[in-house]
């Protein structure tokens, strides 16, 4: 059963520049929310941004991780940035 | 893996998604939804009085295989708006409450009336538009 650190490293490591930040919701080692913030994600929609983080996990979704919420974020400095710092 | 040409689960999951203006495939049914993530996408939909199909994925494994293997989208719910994946639970979610949702459906927003029509599609009610996939199969 994977752990919220190993999904956070496994985001960051499959996805270049990427800070992952991952969080067993339930207790139970298979729903994880995680909020992902990468440069990899700039001038792509939501649907590709989060097929990204989906496909680093392949068919283990839908299995042993049962479910991911994502939340992405493109990391290119905007200057009206209020949500979590990011330092590019 | 070895695929047969006919596919017809694929086949009519296609036609169903280009038959309707939008389309949730979930868990359970609208009324009856059986997983969380299903349910709040119903239930945002539903605020948004956006008319939309259903299609339950629970009743035959293939379905939720062959919708993937369409979306290139590993989970369930899946919105499709004129045949364009919309997204899951997260993206529906967050679109509602960024406002983007009722623009990507093509309906009004709450409050906002400029003029345009209000009521896109008032014919389909929610269990009128519940699409069965295996029932199109016999």
């Amino acid at each position: 059963m994977p752990t919220p650190e190993e999904i956070k490293q496994r985001i960051e490591a499959a996805i270049p520049g990427a800070r992952a930040e991952v969080e067993d919701y339930t207790g139970g080692g298979d729903h994880f929310r995680a909020t992902v913030v990468a440069a990899a994600f700039a001038g792509r929609s939501r649907i590709e941004q989060h097929k990204l983080v989906y496909d680093v996990f392949g068919a283990e979704i839908g299995g042993p991780i049962h479910a991911l919420s994502l939340k992405t974020e493109a990391a290119k400095a905007q200057p009206d940035a209020t949500s979590g710092a990011v330092n590019v | 893996m070895s695929e047969s040409e006919s596919n017809p689960i694929r086949e009519a999951i296609a036609e169903a998604i280009s038959e309707h203006e939008t389309i949730l495939f979930m868990k359970g049914t609208p009324e009856a939804p059986a997983c969380g993530f299903s349910a709040r996408t119903v239930a945002t939909l539903q605020s948004l009085q956006a008319p939309f199909a259903a299609v339950d994925v629970l009743p035959d494994a293939r379905i939720r295989q062959e919708l993937a293997a369409i979306s290139g989208w590993p989970t369930i719910p899946q919105l499709f708006h004129r045949g364009d994946l919309i997204g899951g639970c997260d993206i529906v979610c967050e679109m509602y409450e960024s406002g983007e949702l009722a623009d990507a459906l093509g309906i009004a927003g709450n409050g906002e009336h400029t003029g345009g029509p209000t009521e896109p599609e008032p014919t389909v009610a929610q269990s009128n538009g519940f699409t069965q996939i295996e029932n199109r199969l016999s």
